[in-house]
């Protein structure tokens, strides 16, 4: 094994159509249009010494190193600004080019520290590289002249250090964190021998704006910037590239090693979802993967007020049979079920579900996607006829208005963000319709035209109002409605959406925008030669989140925005494989590919191969487990990778259903909030420790490739086989790959799909099959997969959850960016520095009403239930809304939020809870008795020497 | 009515004002077909078991789609 290099072409590619040729060192090239000299010279395999370029920014022209002579032309330019041109003659190695390159290295290295050989970069830095490569042998100047070796190292950022001592001022950091981040945290300070590279206003790194991206790490041509675990372990010497286990953007990352230690992950510039970039979770964020609190022996218990007991494998998978068996003998078939997770491959999600319905003979499978993203499945596939976003990411590219609702990319989803910033810097039109003022409203180089601050659960009927503008001011695409959807089912919705509650100003005074916002946003996004729609949980968890999901179809379809690229309606998923976990039939009522179970054509292939019957009933969906556990017809759960005790919401509703069941099964890394209420718990493997897929939000399957042994002694898949045959239902794989090959073959949209494939092409996106052998980055073109397109009627209804006296004020939640969902992983790394604890955020309004100073804790209280937690007083939230985030369990914000859920799917609606806050003194009665209970719940029995 | 029979006919009723308005195909057949693909037998046992007592809370057209279904016999044992 070696490490994966990837060529470096100095700067970024042209994408112009038009081919240029040109002679380089005698040598015929033909490039296209605009490309650089230097690129141009890297296409044919020839290296021109650089230190300012990279090309993952643009060209920049100030280390002159990459210096060039062109036949005919004068001077010697640098060749990475200089375009190519028709039989242009370039010489990359001359007697001037020598000497000139051979003088402005030796003055960088007259004040460069000379400590290669302890240095952490050693035989990884560029510098060294070039002067190696300009056959530098001495440095005339001396190394007593005025320099900056001496200067303080900024340690301060828990990933990286900054030592400016080694610093070239070559500008590549402050360029990825502008033009790759999009963040503008860098710049130089200072000029001439003055300048420097400085973070905020020349503040230690940490406390500056930098969101730790790693960008500027990346791009670092010396040791300034360097990741501390390079420092601690040294450079690493083989890499695997493989998939992201964070959110759902899924990047692709080189994971590099040394033997089984990981030293860093570097994002992969091959990755089509990332193109090279990354953020502080993926990036930095994977110490969890080998923290002190990871369990990794099975452990069993009679009763849940029993320490846990350490057991071998073979007792407790014996144990989960079992009780599972004695469950169903005694309460029926139907009594016991299994959960997905969203966090672990395509090929165990698959199993899980193959594992309830053939193994334990019931349908009553779901998954976390159950609490997210489900109403996004039942919405799209009503309208196109398919259960997933239109495009790719890279669409974004080709995108003039953006349309972000209940959303939030720069913390949620940072990576697809930049890509996002990138296109809003250079002139995309932004609309933004979220109750909260994100980032993405203003921030450097981008303000939004529109921002409409909605009311909490009114997305339906704000959508309807623009949706009306559009129609009453003849901004419909008629030739794309004609052509491409159900024309009656439009002129129904047309007519709906032009009667008088959904104008924009009967609906402005409702939602709290005002009417001419809502116009202007109609007409920015009808208008747009490519108007593309982005959205979130805040479109999703909501009593009408399918219906929000339908209505944002209804608006691309009526002005013609699907089909190609540019446009859409593209879901941001939250867990790295909520579009696989769904794709693979997580789902209680259809097996994969979205088939309903009672089909009876597509059954009776499974069963065939599974050598089972299958039910063709649906089975219970997570929240109807709860309810149906508290009625006592539900008394068995395996769930894997998913702490539905702090996801789910009414936490004493989950507390009430776990304890009433008598065999609850966990896998996972931690003893998390779930396994409280444990019977058995099976230590599950990270992603650095196992084979298989994940499929992100823009349906691409990308390969999750095992670098280290698992700590726990087997992967999740390996753990799922364990289950299965002990409860007589054996399933016989060797390796993911023929679990993937199963797949392939029982589901039409991944006939195509294999390990050999995503090999050999990196990744596919879905429907990959005979039609389209390498995917399909864009759906819907030239027509919609469910024939006609389908509008639907989206009348607003309003959530039952209401405001009152009681309850004045309406809490939303949501994510930061340093922290994912329940922040299982995330809380045990370094990214506490960044948020050590959920807050409130109050409006200073609502805070000066109830005397609540910034910082002091409050209690927030609800028809659920009540928690208290720090407020932080902003304007980011609108008088009457506050907002928190659920990533940590001392706070349970769920123990606030309502079991009110999406009428088509169940998803909770915890973006709407009517809550009341007050000053506190601190933590709850309930935070308290919580806290104790879960501390005793967690013991782990001594096991006594022998 | 139980808790969890308030829950299924809230959720039952929010699944009617979905289709109630649709002007596309019989809204009470999309309530009953809605019912059939989504629900769990033990939750459409219940709620037919409900509807059959008179249907306290639940829509009009969502009682006519409850009477449509067809009979579930939650197969409970193996």
């Amino acid at each position: 094994m070696s490490l994966v290099h990837e060529i470096d072409f100095g700067t970024p590619v042209s994408k112009s159509s038009d081919r240029v040729t040109l002679t380089i060192d005698g040598q015929s090239v033909t490039v296209p249009a605009g490309t650089s000299i230097m690129r141009a010279t890297m296409e044919i395999g020839t290296k021109v010494p650089k230190l300012c370029a990279t090309d993952s920014v643009d060209a920049f022209g100030s280390c002159r190193l990459c210096l060039v002579e062109i036949a005919g032309r004068p001077g010697t330019p640098a060749s990475c600004t200089t375009p190519v041109a028709a039989g242009m003659a370039v010489s990359t190695q001359t007697e001037r080019l020598k000497q000139i390159r051979k003088g402005v290295m030796e003055l960088y290295i007259s004040d460069h520290p000379l400590d290669c050989l302890t240095c952490a970069a050693n035989g990884d830095c560029e510098l060294q590289d070039m002067a190696g490569a300009v056959g530098l042998r001495d440095v005339r100047y001396g190394y007593d002249g005025a320099n900056h070796t001496k200067q303080a190292k900024d340690e301060s950022n828990p990933y990286f250090t900054f030592d400016p001592s080694k610093c070239i001022v070559c500008s590549r950091c402050v360029r990825a964190c502008e033009e790759v981040q999009g963040t503008f945290a860098l710049t130089i300070q200072g000029r001439g021998f003055d300048s420097k590279v400085a973070a905020g206003m020349a503040e230690p790194f940490v406390d500056s704006e930098c969101v730790s991206c790693g960008a500027c790490v990346q791009a670092c041509p010396t040791a300034t910037l360097s990741e501390k675990s390079v420092i601690e372990i040294g450079v690493p010497e083989h890499s695997v590239v493989t998939t992201c286990a964070y959110c759902g953007v899924g990047c692709s990352f080189k994971a590099e090693m040394r033997g089984e230690e990981l030293v860093r992950m570097v994002p992969y510039k091959d990755g089509k979802a990332n193109r090279g970039h990354s953020c502080v979770k993926g990036r930095f964020a994977w110490g969890y993967a080998h923290h002190r609190e990871r369990i990794l022996k099975p452990m069993i218990r009679e009763t849940i007020d029993q320490p846990w007991r350490e057991v071998t494998w073979e007792v407790a998978i014996e144990r989960v049979a079992s009780e599972f068996k004695r469950l169903q003998a005694k309460y029926g078939r139907l009594a016991i079920g299994g959960i997905t997770s969203s966090r672990c491959t395509n090929e165990e999600t698959y199993l899980v579900q193959k594992l309830v319905r053939g193994g334990f003979g019931n349908n009553n499978v779901d998954t976390c996607a159950r609490v997210c993203h489900s109403p996004t499945g039942y919405g799209l596939k009503t309208a196109f006829g398919t259960s997933a976003g239109t495009q790719d990411f890279d669409s974004v590219e080709q995108a003039d208005v953006i349309l972000v609702i209940g959303a939030n990319p720069t913390d949620a989803h940072p990576v697809f963000a930049s890509r996002m910033k990138k296109r809003l810097r250079e002139g995309a039109k932004l609309i933004v319709i979220d109750p909260r003022r994100i980032d993405l409203v203003r921030m450097p180089h981008i303000e939004a035209q529109h921002h409409l601050p909605l009311r909490p659960g009114t997305n339906a009927a704000v959508l309807n109002a623009i949706a009306h503008a559009i129609v009453a001011e003849g901004l419909v695409n008629e030739r794309f409605v004609r052509e491409y959807c159900d024309r009656d089912a439009f002129e129904h919705w047309a007519a709906f959406v032009s009667e008088p509650q959904n104008s924009p100003e009967a609906v402005g005074l409702m939602a709290g925008v005002s009417a001419e916002a809502i116009r202007g946003a109609a007409r920015l996004y009808a208008s747009g030669k490519n108007s593309a729609i982005y959205y979130g949980l805040g479109v999703t968890e909501h009593s009408q989140g399918t219906t929000a999901v339908m209505a944002l179809a209804n608006l691309a379809m009526a002005t013609g925005n699907l089909g190609r690229p540019g446009v859409g309606v593209n879901p941001l998923r939250g867990q790295n494989n909520v579009q696989g976990s769904c794709d693979m039939g997580s789902f209680p009522h259809e097996l994969s590919g979205y088939r309903h179970i009672s089909d009876d054509a597509t059954r009776t292939m499974f069963e065939k191969l599974w050598g089972r019957p299958l039910d063709s009933e649906p089975g219970l969906r997570i929240p109807n487990m709860f309810d149906a556990a508290v009625d006592g017809t539900f008394k068995g759960i395996y769930v894997q990778g998913e702490d539905i005790l702090q996801s789910d919401p009414n936490t004493k509703h989950v507390q009430a259903a776990l304890a009433a069941m008598e065999c609850v099964v966990v896998q996972d890394l931690f003893l998390n909030e779930t396994a409280n209420y444990a019977h058995v718990f099976l230590p599950g493997s990270t992603f650095l420790e196992k084979d298989g897929t994940f499929t992100n939000a823009e349906r691409r399957i990308n390969r999750v490739r095992k670098v280290m042994t698992p700590k726990n002694g087997m992967a999740d898949w390996e753990i799922t086989l364990a289950i299965a045959k002990a409860m007589g239902f054996e399933m016989r794989y060797g390796h993911p790959s023929e679990i993937m090959d199963e797949i392939a073959g029982l589901t039409p949209t991944f006939a195509g799909v294999s390990y050999e494939l995503l090999d050999r092409v990196g990744s596919v996106q879905w429907p990959c099959n005979e039609k389209a052998p390498l995917g399909t980055p864009v759906m819907h073109i030239g027509g919609f997969v469910r024939g006609k397109g389908n509008f639907m009627i989206t009348e607003y209804v309003p959530t039952d959850e209401r405001t009152g006296p009681r309850f004045p004020l309406l809490l939303t939640t949501g994510r930061i960016l340093s922290q994912y969902n329940v922040g299982a992983q995330t809380r045990r790394t370094d990214n506490v520095v960044w948020h050590r604890e959920d807050v409130l955020e109050i409006h200073p309004h609502d805070a000066e009403q109830r005397g609540v100073r910034d910082g002091d804790w409050v209690k927030l209280q609800s028809r659920a239930g009540e928690t208290a937690v720090r407020a932080e007083i902003t304007d980011r939230v609108a008088p009457g809304v506050v907002y928190t985030t659920f990533h940590h369990p001392g706070t349970q914000a769920n123990v606030v939020t309502t079991e009110y859920s999406d009428w088509a799917t169940n998803c909770p609606e915890y973006k709407v809870t009517a809550v009341q806050v007050s000053s506190s003194n601190g933590p709850s009665d309930w935070q308290r008795e919580y806290a104790e209970q879960a501390e005793h719940s967690r013991r782990i029995a001594k096991v006594a020497a022998e | 009515m139980s808790d969890s029979t308030d829950k299924l006919v809230m959720m039952a009723n929010q699944i009617g004002r979905f289709f109630t308005p649709q002007r596309d195909g019989e809204p009470i057949a999309a309530i009953a077909d809605h019912l059939e693909k989504f629900w769990d037998p033990r939750m459409r046992a219940a709620i037919i078991a409900h509807a059959a007592k008179g249907g306290a809370g639940l829509d009009a057209p969502v009682r006519d789609a409850v009477k449509r279904l067809k009979d579930v016999k939650v197969r409970a044992t193996l």
